[in-house]
């Protein structure tokens, strides 16, 4: 069925493929009806490209080098640009002297904040960043005046001749520093004995880091109960409480961010960047430099990897957009390593606290989950990534009474925001170990306690999320079946052990960041009279796939080979709107619009092409680059000539297609994170060895599968999971985003070299199994990979150490000093026979024999605000909140 | 009007064999053989990632052997031969079996730091043409890639090192649809 021109340009690649028939992904599930994507005229066909490892469309440029990336653009006349950046952490900026900066050889433009005073951020609730710092610096690396020139050592040595006189402020560098800072509500009177700040602050405000937020460093709590914990707990069998806590760390891609600026002959502002989210930038732009969206072009070039990190709208985007603007020539930036630290934006660290109500056969009675974020200096994403620190416990095992607390704090360090798996990984990490506990206090299988209580598919959860297919049964089974599991588990030698974990990860926020009613994807569709077909739209590869995606997609629809396509992403002047590659969302939504603008080009071929020949248009079919009669094969034309046929009929062929997210189910405060149109389901399990000399923990393999609906293309998505299960597996046992305390909050070690991530020596073995599993919502069927491999890792390796060596590693990373230390501890105690044999523990499940661990003992008090109710779906709930008489207790 | 710099020579000038082709470039002496590739010959397939020699990305092969070339001098490429990714491609434009089998197999994601990778695995090749798994670890250690958690560079290694040695090696199943069981 493969057409041989695909085959020729496929190349290698299609000798793989051209012996199978059609593959088996092409199974459709019996049990619900799944509105495959056939011909809508009634025809149907195999699948040709979808469910095949095709090359990606930008394979051979990737390969050859001649991918442009944003530092690889050069222009004429091109300046330099360097940022000048806070040395301090907070504090007030007394003075900025840029005289001597202007005044050295080849420097062109300095600017400071009065040039870019307007304020932006990506959600519309944290508008607090500036491009530069007006009247203060809120950590080290802000940025605080910029410099053009016309090379980059003039640059540099113009920014280092910059003068600013700071006033020092109070530092916050911690989660209770922040909860505990003067002109908190949870301020106590001497902050000193409560282990919080030690300055003394004359002025509250003084410590404030922003003058918004719900109270002191308070950026945001919230509070949500779905049923009635109380009474779940009652049921219980069990009750376990657990605190858990997972660092920072950072996406670290390979290309630092850069930009380059340009004012064109028709005087408009050009803008390449390396973005995730080239419409969020051109929206800052237009705020920031107080210029009309029309005015202004944002090209995002392709990225050098993104993870999350390139999310935001970036202060040197707006610089070098103003430097342009100002000087009228290009002016380019690139982030030095150590700046793209200080950019930062990844993963919260969050300390955890979780308890749960469990019947003796595991069955969760209610959860009651809260969480802590240490936000860093701005808002960023933060308000997202706290709900979701709450809000996908749900989408796993049954809880029908959840109750989620979380608050997320200003202190003085880089921004969090998104990194792989936004806000996810770390509520996961202590459920599934926080789960494995349990199991292990039940006497049950940590497969059986899992497995025998997963969400129904197609169902809603207890905060309104709705489900709809579910292969996690599935992927556990694949797992433990070839990872020997059950054998293995609590049999292995000291030293050797295995652990499993689940996880569940959208397919694109359900909701925008900036509310509207309109698509969040876009794509048009150009058929050439001589058989070219392009196609636009706003959505940015960075290294996922996401242009190839869209090939794969209208290939298959137009029965054109995808090496054919002409695909133009990522150009806000000629591409229509995507949201951008963030939250796992291209490939359903990006792909549902491009599925629906390829479909409406192939009814006007085979409407033109039908009248003309007349033949029924049921009769009708495009494939192998041709339009045929399905009862007559030897009946067809190229699809050039029915392209010719149409345009003849119709006048120019061009077709849009778009997507929008069905509506959300949950209607109450906080609902708009958490709903997506299909969640992707993981299970892995992981073996490793921990030499208990050391403490050094390797792990020698990560069985993996995933539920991914279906695999647009099988190798890539393969690509997806192993690169996840690498990423999980840095954050698992080495990743850190580290400061020095002490006031001074600098980066430890902003380098490639000693923030440690897994090299080839430390990576580990991967076997992957793709589970699909089609949703109904996905185009053929197709949910997210990017993400949701990453979240069961750091889970499963905790629970394999546990195995391995008896002690529990309740912090990520799971270091080397952590495990020995928890091993000496626990033989220490050992050998002290008249010590209680209830070790190091959390000190909170009582009562039971507990292992020895490290982790956090405890978590702050916070007053937390009345939790916003909503009754269960299965309880006559709507999905809106429970009015109530009270009204929140400090209003 | 306030340019007063004084106009001088500054540049040092030097020939070598860049990709198989004599080569002349004039350059600020300070600058490193990465930037004198990237700004003064525009050949922008050799990346960066940290400009201290700690990820590999900038990797290119001073007279067939790997070095970062951020921390080489330009000026030290006098009279050697270095060849970057641009040279890798065979006559007629075809691609190396290399770039062929990281295309294929998806070994290339972002593509960022795939130059500096490609060239490491050329030199090990051309030494050891039947390297184990293993031995493909130890000498890629130092490249870092985020994307592809380095499997799928594996594959793609071994199953170039299998055409350059004329074997007709096929994909395993596996590696392109995952296990099945």
């Amino acid at each position: 069925m493969i057409p041989s021109a695909v085959a020729e340009i496929a190349g290698f690649c299609m000798q793989v493929t051209r012996t199978r028939d059609p593959p088996k992904s092409g199974r459709i599930t019996a049990t619900k009806p799944y509105p495959v994507h056939l011909m809508k005229n009634g025809s149907s066909k195999h699948l040709e490209v979808v469910g095949k490892p095709f090359r990606k469309v930008d394979a051979s440029a990737k390969v050859t080098g001649q991918t442009k990336f944003a530092d690889d653009i050069v222009l004429p006349r091109m300046l330099y640009c360097k940022i000048l950046r806070s040395h301090v952490p907070h504090a007030l900026i007394r003075k900025i002297d840029t005289s001597k900066a202007v005044a050295m050889p080849g420097v062109v433009a300095v600017i400071t904040g009065k040039s870019l005073p307007i304020p932006y951020g990506i959600l519309p609730v944290s508008q607090d960043e500036h491009a530069l710092c007006l009247d203060k610096v809120r950590m080290i690396g802000d940025p605080v005046a910029a410099v053009a020139a016309i090379d980059e050592d003039a640059a540099f040595e113009a920014m280092n001749a910059i003068e600013v006189e700071y006033d020092p402020l109070p530092v916050i560098s911690s989660i209770q520093d922040a909860l505990r800072s003067p002109g908190s509500a949870h301020m106590d009177d001497n902050p000193s004995r409560t282990g919080g700040p030690q300055l003394a602050g004359e002025n509250k405000e003084a410590w404030r880091i922003h003058g918004y937020g719900d109270h002191g460093n308070v950026h945001k709590m919230v509070a949500l109960e779905f049923g009635d914990v109380e009474e779940g707990f009652k049921q219980a069998d069990l009750i376990r409480e657990d605190v858990f806590f997972y660092e920072g760390n950072t996406h670290l891609p390979m290309e630092q961010h850069a930009a380059v600026a340009q004012v064109d002959g028709d005087g408009k502002l050009c803008l390449w960047s390396s973005t995730q989210t080239p419409h969020y930038v051109h929206r800052a732009l237009a705020k920031v430099l107080e210029m009309p969206a029309s005015r202004i072009r944002v090209i995002a070039t392709p990225n050098g990897g993104g993870f999350g990190g390139k999310s935001d709208p970036f202060p040197h985007e707006m610089i070098v957009s103003k430097l342009a603007l100002l000087t009228g020539r290009p002016v380019k930036v690139t982030l030095t390593r150590e700046e793209v630290f200080y950019c930062h934006r990844g993963r919260h660290p969050v300390l955890m606290w979780v308890k749960t109500g469990a019947k003796k056969d595991g069955a969760i009675t209610a959860m009651h989950f809260r969480s802590f974020l240490d936000g860093g200096a701005y808002g960023s994403y933060g308000v997202a990534s706290t709900y979701y620190t709450g809000a996908l416990q749900t989408v796993t095992y049954k809880i029908p009474n959840y109750k989620f607390e979380g608050v997320r704090v200003f202190t003085n360090k880089p921004p969090c925001g998104p990194k792989r798996g936004h806000g996810t990984p770390q509520p996961r990490y202590a459920l599934e170990v926080h789960l494995d506990k349990i199991a292990e206090q039940l006497r049950l299988d940590p497969v059986a306690i899992r497995k025998n209580h997963l969400v129904e598919p197609y169902s809603l959860t207890s905060n309104y999320l709705r489900v709809g297919s579910m292969g996690l049964a599935a992927c556990i089974d694949k797992v433990v079946t070839a990872s020997d599991f059950k054998n293995k588990f609590r049999n292995l030698p000291y030293g050797k052990g295995i652990g499993l974990a689940c996880a569940s990860y959208l397919s694109g926020a359900g909701l925008p960041i900036y509310w509207n009613h309109m698509p969040h994807s876009g794509v048009q569709l150009r058929l050439d009279r001589q058989g070219g077909v392009c196609v636009m739209c706003g959505s940015i590869d960075i290294g996922q796939g996401s242009d190839s995606v869209l090939a794969y997609i209208i290939a298959e629809v137009l029965g054109i080979d995808p090496f054919d396509i002409r695909v133009l992403t990522a150009d806000t002047d000629l591409t229509p709107v995507d949201l951008g590659s963030y939250s796992s969302r291209v490939t359903l939504m990006t792909g549902n619009a491009a599925l629906e603008a390829a479909e409406r080009a192939r009814d006007l071929l085979i409407r033109a092409v039908s009248e003309k020949m007349n033949i029924p248009a049921t009769r009708l079919s495009l494939s192998g680059g041709r339009l045929f009669d399905v009862e007559n094969p030897e009946t067809s034309i190229s699809f050039a000539e029915a392209v010719q046929i149409a345009e003849a009929r119709f006048g120019t062929i061009g077709t849009v297609g778009s997507y929008t997210p069905p509506p959300s189910a949950g209607k109450y405060k906080g609902a708009g994170v958490g709903p997506s149109p299909a969640y992707s389901y993981d299970a892995a399990v992981a073996e490793v060895e921990v030499d208990p000399r050391t403490g050094i923990v390797r792990v020698e393999r990560i069985w993996i599968a995933h539920d991914i609906g279906r695999a647009i293309n099988p190798a890539l998505t393969l690509g997806q999971v192993e690169g996840s299960v690498y990423m999980g597996l840095g954050e698992a046992l080495m990743e850190e985003m580290s400061y020095r305390t002490n006031r001074n909050v600098v980066h430890k070690f902003p380098s490639l070299l000693e923030y440690k991530s897994p090299t080839t020596l430390e990576m580990c073995d991967v076997k992957t199994f793709l589970i699909e599993d089609p949703d109904p919502n996905g185009p053929f069927g197709a949910k997210e990979v990017g993400q949701g491999p990453l979240l069961p890792v750091p889970p499963a390796i905790a629970n394999a150490v546990y195995d391995a060596v008896q002690v529990r590693i309740d912090e990520v990373p799971i270091t080397p000093d952590k495990v020995l230390s928890a091993i000496q501890k626990r033989d220490e105690k050992q050998e002290d026979e008249g010590e209680s044999a209830n070790g190091g523990g959390t000190g909170i499940t009582r009562g039971v024999e507990e292992p020895h661990r490290y982790g956090p003992k405890s978590v702050p008090e916070v007053d937390w605000p009345e939790p916003v109710r909503v009754k269960p779906p299965w309880d006559g709930g709507t999905g809106k909140e429970i009015l109530r008489e009270a009204v929140h207790a400090r209003e | 009007m306030k340019q007063r710099r004084k106009i001088r020579k500054q540049k040092a000038h030097i020939a070598f064999v860049l990709n198989g082709e004599p080569c002349e470039v004039a350059f600020a002496p300070h600058k490193t053989l990465l930037e004198v590739l990237r700004e003064d010959l525009n050949l922008t397939g050799t990346k960066h990632g940290c400009e201290l020699g700690e990820c590999g990305t900038c990797a290119v092969l001073l007279d067939g052997k790997p070095v970062l070339s951020c921390l080489v001098l330009g000026l030290d490429a006098e009279g050697r031969e270095v060849t970057t990714v641009e040279g890798m491609q065979l006559p007629e434009g075809r691609l190396h079996p290399l770039q062929e089998t990281f295309a294929d197999l998806g070994a290339a994601q972002c593509g960022y730091c795939t130059p500096g990778f490609l060239l490491t695995a050329l030199e090990l090749l051309a030494k050891n043409p039947k390297p184990t798994r293993e031995e493909i670890a130890q000498a890629l250690s130092g490249n870092l890639c985020r994307c592809t958690g380095y499997i799928k560079i594996y594959e793609a290694v071994e199953l170039a090192a299998a055409h350059m040695r004329g074997e007709k090696a096929e994909v395993a199943e596996e590696v392109v649809y995952g296990l099945k069981s």
